[in-house]
């Protein structure tokens, strides 16, 4: 039986010592590439480290085409994205909670058809609201401009509400009820009990709004116009419907720009990541 | 006074939903309807002219190319995906030793932003250069000229999308950790062994999730649009991985046909919901919700 469940444990490390190479191959290649002269990248069979680390190359591609343009396209689009990221997580949260806990705490008349709504318009695909948006931004003059991309993130997402709601109904009423009955109103009972309670929850909506923001393409590509306002995932695209095809190691060396700061990013909160998958998971 | 104060209370947690509920859901929703019977440029005010948008799609070559197109890659990656992720986690859940250090192995690729995610798979998948058909020249496989292929472009795609499966990893995962262990135990006793266990404890606790990720899932690729978009623009070669979103897409903002592709917004969403009823009918007698 021990033998038995040895040769079991060997393989099953097998498979996922295996499956492990497979998943991160790619991205070791990605950060190979980027590093190597260009004629490195070109040899067949490939060359699997650079012979020297070219650091260059992520000046290159952050800087091509600056004499042109007459400012740093990927400082730009950086710029684009932390502001965008910003703005729409700081009005995520607050929106969110806000509504989630005006779900949570009050019985109103309507509250139970209000939240049916909410949660059956998850179900719309975007593209149904695209066209109807897009015509509504651009009557507002908003095309060409950062505010179709983070003003709705200040009205909700029925998503978030959903998620936040669920997690205070789990906070015991007593709690605000007897400041309540001290004289303090809702509003600041919300904000000084119940919010530092949940900040576990919050920051699970920070990061995934946060993450939305930097991965979002769509959005970028329908309303905005002018490639000074483009952000990360456009303007890589864009580099590479540009440059594509010949100077890999430089586009690997953008990409690598564009995931990296993630991944640090998931070092750093690796709980909440998984603690946020678990609960979007648990909803089923 | 007290029930027109608690409705102003009320009024002050909800009011953004509501406004954004309205302004940024409902209403584009019916005005989208509309604009689906209507020949509408954006640039003009649209034109009421009734089924003539769904009529046209009916005959039109494109359309049907991109729902099958569609059809194809979600027939093979959601599968593809499923047994991936789900047996993963399942080896990951056996109790060997680093598992945390694995799933974040697993994870990571989850984590690559969309586009940076095609970029890096258009250099693996490169016909000369590509690491791939080299690593493929090693087992003594000659190695298809993959995005330049047009019957290998969509398996190209179902490829890069599974390796992004991570995240199902970790929701699985999470899942079978609450798995009680009394249940194996049970098992145990009646003598079941690896396979009986989890096709008799393991599948029936997590089936609420399978389904889960699955109509995700199903959302998920009937949207596909980012990776195609940037990994094989206008689905070329000869249109095999032009995608449904894609043409709906180049309807609207590049041929400015706001009316079409809002008729074909519809049918998508009708899609949509058609097959999550049948998913979630199909498997109504075999996923187990706890406390039923």
């Amino acid at each position: 039986m021990k033998a038995r469940n040895t040769v079991a444990h060997t393989a099953i490390h097998a498979v996922l010592g295996l499956g492990s190479l497979v998943f991160l191959f790619p991205l070791l290649w990605m950060i190979s590439t980027s590093l190597k002269p260009i004629e490195e990248t070109m040899r067949v069979p490939p060359q699997w480290l650079p012979s020297h680390f070219l650091w260059r190359n992520y000046y290159d591609a952050v800087m091509y085409g600056h004499k042109i343009l007459g400012y740093i396209p990927f400082l730009e689009y950086a710029k684009n994205t932390l502001l965008l990221a910003a703005l729409g997580v700081t009005g995520t949260v607050l929106a969110n909670a806000l509504v989630a806990y005006g779900f949570a705490r009050f019985r109103f008349r309507g509250r139970e058809a209000l939240f049916g709504v909410t949660l059956a318009t998850m179900m719309i695909p975007f593209p149904v609201l695209m066209v109807p948006l897009f015509g509504l931004f651009r009557g507002l003059g908003w095309i060409g401009t950062f505010k179709p991309l983070w003003i709705p993130a200040w009205f909700g997402s029925a998503f978030n509400i959903f998620l936040l709601r669920q997690f205070f109904l789990t906070i015991p009423r007593d709690l605000t009820d007897a400041a309540i009955v001290d004289g303090c109103s809702e509003l600041a009972a919300f904000r000084h009990i119940i919010v530092p309670l949940s900040k576990p929850a919050l920051a699970v909506v920070a990061l995934f709004h946060f993450l939305y923001a930097w991965n979002d393409f769509l959005g970028p590509l329908i309303y905005l116009t002018d490639q000074k306002m483009f952000t990360l995932s456009l303007g890589l695209q864009f580099y590479q419907s540009q440059h594509g095809g010949t100077e890999w190691n430089l586009l690997m060396a953008a990409a690598t720009m564009v995931v990296l700061p993630i991944i640090v990013l998931f070092f750093f909160t690796q709980r909440t990541f998984i603690q946020g998958i678990a609960i979007t998971g648990l909803k089923g | 006074m007290a029930k027109r104060k608690t409705a102003l209370t009320v009024l002050a947690f909800i009011s953004p939903w509501l406004l954004g509920l309205g302004v940024f859901t409902l209403y584009p929703v019916v005005a989208s309807f509309y604009y689906s019977l209507c020949d509408y440029s954006v640039l003009q005010p649209a034109r009421f002219i009734g089924a003539a948008n769904y009529a046209d799609l009916m005959s039109d070559e494109v359309f049907w190319q991109g729902l099958r197109n569609t059809a194809y890659y979600a027939a093979f990656a959601l599968p593809l995906g499923l047994i991936v992720s789900l047996g993963l986690a399942l080896l990951l859940n056996t109790g060997v030793r680093g598992m945390a250090l694995y799933r974040t192995f697993f994870f990571l690729p989850a984590l690559v932003p969309l586009v940076a995610l095609a970029v890096l798979w258009l250099w693996i998948f490169n016909g000369e250069q590509g690491v791939l058909n080299y690593l493929l020249s090693l087992l003594g496989v000659r190695g298809p000229g993959w995005l330049a292929d047009p019957r290998w472009t969509k398996p190209a795609l179902v490829i890069a999308g599974t390796w992004g499966v991570g995240q199902a990893i970790v929701i699985y995962l999470a899942r079978l950790q609450d798995v009680p262990v009394h249940l194996y135990e049970a098992a145990d006793l009646d003598g079941a062994g690896w396979w009986a266990k989890i096709r008799h404890v393991t599948l029936p606790m997590i089936s609420p999730v399978i389904l889960f990720n699955l109509i995700m899932g199903i959302i998920g690729t009937l949207q596909y649009f980012t990776v195609p978009y940037v990994m094989t623009p206008q689905g070329q070669p000869a249109r095999a991985a032009y995608f449904y979103i894609m043409y709906l897409y180049d309807n609207a903002f590049v041929y400015l046909k706001m009316g079409y592709a809002s008729a074909m917004a519809w049918i998508l969403f009708v899609i949509i919901v058609a097959l999550t009823a049948l998913a979630l009918r199909l498997t109504a007698r075999h996923v187990h919700y706890e406390g039923q």
